[in-house]
């Protein structure tokens, strides 16, 4: 991996934040030329904050997540920084990376049945994380398993600890992947689409729970989704992506009450109305565009309804309001010339 | 099939060359031999490879490359009758089982079952010491620790052809079932038995060999390789040729059968993960 | 844990069948030799006297199913019969032979895992040198006859370096150093094949694990690569790598056989063959008896650890 570090903003401005992304650029080499996977991309995360990273399939949220975790493949350039808790972690060694992972950066993923290891006990998964990250006892490991389990709503951990992930219902495997993230106490999640494989019942304690758990610890949460309904539920800051670039990133109610960038408003328009399960995004026109070699200008430029001439080049981000930023001509002077 | 891809694999390249050389040397071993392999000479016992005997001479003054072409002749018919047999018996019961399913699968696959229960080179001692010993009752008992092998490969295979779309067009079509198992299902199906026949070709040698060796398979003078490596062992240090050469004309043709048992396999994967 | 239990049993039940079908193909041996097993068996002792009284003690003369019945009762009390050649009884012969084979079979056995899933995890998670050098050796044991090997060791261990002793044996109990200088080659010659085997099966299956989602979010937690491959990848891997040597027992066995009458160990596979070549029927199907179950028993187990390598496959809950 080809890591260049440039100046983030100085110490104390990301001092109280978790997390703090800066220029961030990932690319692949392929046959037809470099793959622009993530582009340009900065946000950044307060402790007890919630983000939402929202997009379709394909936009490169989930390799900005990888790039956060440092397990992104090795055929991978990155550029830019990553600031977690004031360390730059663009450049940083593997072991380091992997102390991070799992104990100050943990991760809640898509689908605990298949994330989870058949062959292992839910509790021992949970006791390995504590182990890969400190020298502690098996006997204390497994209180820390058995007490982060009560702490995620499984009723009578003792006796479940020993079940393997098949004998638990999906709900509760999912708590058992929260619970195994909770257990070093981190200061950063990574939720990639916690909800996704979950009824809305299940979806909604799920949420609650996170919700909750971000109040009692302050931990700062990132959450990946496609799912505006999620976002509307417990986001407090909300980060649009399109192509591997951020469309448009603002506080969750400026978002839905004056979405500015014409995806993010085809985003809202393609929400279902409540109770309804979710479509997806494919009732937007059109497709991510190709991500392979130069991509001078708006990348949204072919599915949208307003595009004119100056979308040929790259829109500045330009700010409309108190956090409020969007990538679109529109609002930094127009599309016309 | 496309042939472009079996020609590019290497192990198969190399597999079938070494097994052409191989069947070449056999069939034309009457001519191609220096030596009488019967003939026993007693100024040449023990006698070190030289010109005129490429592997040397063995405790009666026999010439071992001789010997080793003409047991190899016999150690490849019983490997190729045996394996032949076995498909006879396996491939239509296995496709029979795989087609129908039901009853049919259990009745025709429950016993077969069985026989796999023992091991194979254990079956195998105890039909000898039932049928006797000799060339062809080996060539039939490794047919029988076969064609179970054979029939289960077959079964599975046909069972994943039969959910295939084209099956029940022809069946929408009118065709007979009979029809459908033979003319569809068999030659679609028969790529995994194929690649299975070739690897229990080299397996069959082997247990001929071990057979002979035994003093349960090939009875003497009829030379075979396993009883070659029986004969020498008692003049192993003196004459170690005698033992070396036939041993490493098994274990070549071995390798040759399990190269292309191996080129075919993913050659007949890739085949089946790309329809 | 009930699960395990209920697991367990269902197993058993299962075993029971194949033994009985084993019991009636064993029994069956001696009546499926074609003309009079008895006159062929005795030789030239093969009075007509003799032939009476043998007949009368294997009760050839009584219904098929009768005889049978007796033969069971007397095999489930420990009575295998008798060896008409020699006149010892069975049970004694094997219980002198068993020990051998069980010997030599289980240190080839243990010793051919210990080195063949280290190999083939290696194989699977290091880089091309690991990768090739495990196929070289895999296609070379596997096409290389174990008895040709054997005879091979003993050339080079014996003839040419004159470390070990070519053939012999001495009892375990009776002094262990020089039985394991006795068992070193046959024991070597069985391992290179067997190990050959299941490194093979165990280096497809921990890659294919190493492909499986769980290994993401292993990383992610920031499991360390060894535990990932070396617990978890291996574990999921240990169904194949199971079954593939609870199968390979049974080549084992066959190759034991061989090696056996090759080094002159007094196994039951030695004993088999011997008594094959004499026409000795009652000792083949005591041979033949005691070899399968060894078999069918070390599949059981198998099929027992399967169940605690995966907690699926004993809660039926598949693979």
């Amino acid at each position: 991996m080809m890591t260049e570090p440039i100046p983030g903003p100085d110490a104390t401005a990301s001092g109280s934040l978790a997390l703090d992304v800066r220029g961030l650029s990932v690319a692949y080499a392929s046959a037809r030329g470099a793959v622009s996977a993530v582009d340009d991309v900065s946000f950044a995360v307060a402790s007890a904050e919630v983000v939402g990273l929202v997009g379709e399939s394909g936009c490169g949220k989930s390799t900005v997540a990888a790039s956060i975790l440092g397990l992104l493949p090795h055929r991978a350039q990155m550029r830019g920084s990553i600031r977690f808790d004031g360390e730059e972690l663009v450049g940083a060694d593997a072991e380091r990376m992997r102390h991070l992972r799992g104990n100050r950066i943990a991760t809640i993923v898509q689908d605990p049945t298949s994330s989870l290891d058949p062959t292992f006990s839910i509790g021992e998964q949970i006791a390995e994380t504590v182990r890969a990250h400190a020298t502690v006892s098996r006997a204390t490991a497994k209180q820390r398993a058995l007490d982060v389990l009560a702490e995620v709503g499984i009723p009578d951990p003792r006796s479940r600890y020993d079940d393997p992930p098949h004998r638990l219902s999906g709900g509760m495997r999912q708590r058992v992947v929260i619970a195994a993230a909770l257990v070093n106490d981190p200061t950063l999640i990574i939720a990639d689409e916690p909800t996704t494989a979950l009824d809305v019942t299940i979806q909604a304690q799920i949420l609650a729970l996170l919700l909750r758990l971000r109040d009692e610890r302050g931990t700062a949460i990132v959450l990946i989704t496609h799912d505006l309904g999620v976002v509307a539920t417990v986001c407090d800051r909300v980060v649009t992506m399109y192509a591997g670039q951020v469309a448009e990133q603002a506080p969750v109610l400026a978002l839905f009450a004056h979405p500015s960038h014409p995806y993010t408003t085809a985003l809202l328009d393609s929400m279902p109305s409540a109770g309804q399960r979710p479509g997806g995004l494919q009732v937007i026109a059109g497709t991510v565009p190709d991500l392979a070699g130069a991509l001078p200008g708006c990348r949204f430029a072919a599915r949208c309804a307003h595009r004119g001439p100056r979308c040929e080049a790259r829109p500045p981000l330009a700010t409309v309001g108190e956090g409020h930023d969007v990538a679109c001509w529109l609002v930094a002077g127009g599309v016309g010339l | 099939m496309t042939t472009s891809g079996l020609t590019r694999d290497r192990r198969l390249i190399v597999g079938v060359t070494i097994l052409g050389v191989l069947v070449l040397a056999a069939v034309l071993a009457p001519l191609i031999a220096p030596h009488d392999p019967e003939s026993i000479d007693s100024a040449r016992l023990l006698r070190g490879p030289s010109l005129s005997h490429l592997f040397g001479a063995d405790a009666l003054g026999r010439d071992v490359f001789s010997r080793v072409l003409f047991a190899f002749r016999i150690s490849l018919v019983v490997s190729a009758g045996s394996v032949g047999l076995a498909l006879l018996i396996g491939v239509p019961l296995g496709l029979l089982a795989g087609y129908s399913g039901g009853w049919v699968d259990l009745v025709l696959m429950r016993p077969v079952d069985m026989i796999l229960v023992l091991p194979a080179l254990l079956l195998a001692i105890s039909l000898i010491s039932v049928l006797g010993t000799g060339s062809s009752i080996t060539l039939i008992a490794i047919a029988v620790i076969f064609f179970p092998i054979l029939a289960r490969v077959m079964r599975s295979s046909a069972q994943v052809v039969t959910t295939l779309p084209f099956v029940d067009s022809s069946r929408a079509r009118g065709m007979g079932g009979f029809g459908i198992a033979t003319r569809h299902v068999l030659p679609n199906a028969l790529g995994p038995v194929v690649v299975q026949a070739a690897i229990l070709m080299g397996f069959s040698m082997q247990i001929e060999a071990a057979l002979s060796y035994l003093g349960l398979g090939t009875q003497p003078p009829t030379p075979s390789l396993g009883l070659m490596l029986f004969e020498g062992r008692d003049t192993l240090v003196q004459a170690p040729w005698a033992e070396i050469f036939p041993g490493l004309a098994i274990a070549i043709t071995v390798l040759a059968f399990n190269l292309v048992g191996d080129g075919l396999r993913r050659h007949v994967n890739q085949h089946s993960s790309a329809a | 844990m009930s699960e395990r239990l209920r697991f367990a049993g269902r197993r058993l039940l299962i075993t029971i069948p194949v033994l009985f079908v084993l019991s009636v193909f064993v029994f069956l041996l001696i009546h499926l030799v074609p003309g009079d097993p008895v006159r062929t068996m005795l030789g030239f002792r093969a009075t007509p006297e003799n032939i009476a009284r043998i007949r009368g003690e294997l009760g050839l003369d009584r219904p098929l199913l009768a005889q049978y019945g007796t033969w069971l009762n007397n095999l489930v009390h420990g009575d295998l019969g008798r060896d008409y050649v020699s006149g010892a009884s069975l049970t004694s012969l094997l219980r002198t032979s068993l020990p051998v084979t069980l010997e030599l079979t289980s240190l080839s056995m243990v010793l051919a895992t210990l080195v063949g899933v280290p190999l083939g995890v290696l194989a699977a998670s290091r880089g091309r040198g690991w990768r090739s050098g495990t196929e070289g050796f895999v296609i070379a044991g596997i096409s290389i006859p174990d008895f040709w090997l054997g005879i091979m060791l003993v050339l080079l261990f014996t003839g040419t370096l004159a470390w070990l002793p070519p053939s012999g044996y001495v009892k375990l109990t009776d002094d262990v150093a020089r039985n394991l200088r006795y068992m070193v080659l046959p024991v070597l010659t069985l391992v290179i094949g067997e190990t050959a085997y299941i490194a093979r099966t165990a280096r497809s299956a921990v890659e294919e694990a190493l492909t499986k989602p769980f290994v993401g979010y292993l990383r992610a937690k920031g499991v360390a690569e060894k535990s990932i491959v070396f617990r978890h990848a291996l574990r999921n891997a240990g169904v194949p790598i199971a079954t593939v040597i609870g199968i390979q027992f049974g080549v084992l066995l066959g190759g034991s056989i061989v090696i056996e009458y090759a080094f002159g160990l007094p196994g039951v596979g030695k004993l088999t063959v011997v008594a094959i070549n004499q026409r000795n029927y009652t000792v083949v199907q005591g041979g033949v008896l005691v070899l399968a179950a060894m078999f069918i028993l070390v599949n059981l187990f198998v099929e027992l650890m399967i169940g605690v390598i995966d907690p699926r496959v004993a809660d039926g809950a598949g693979a």
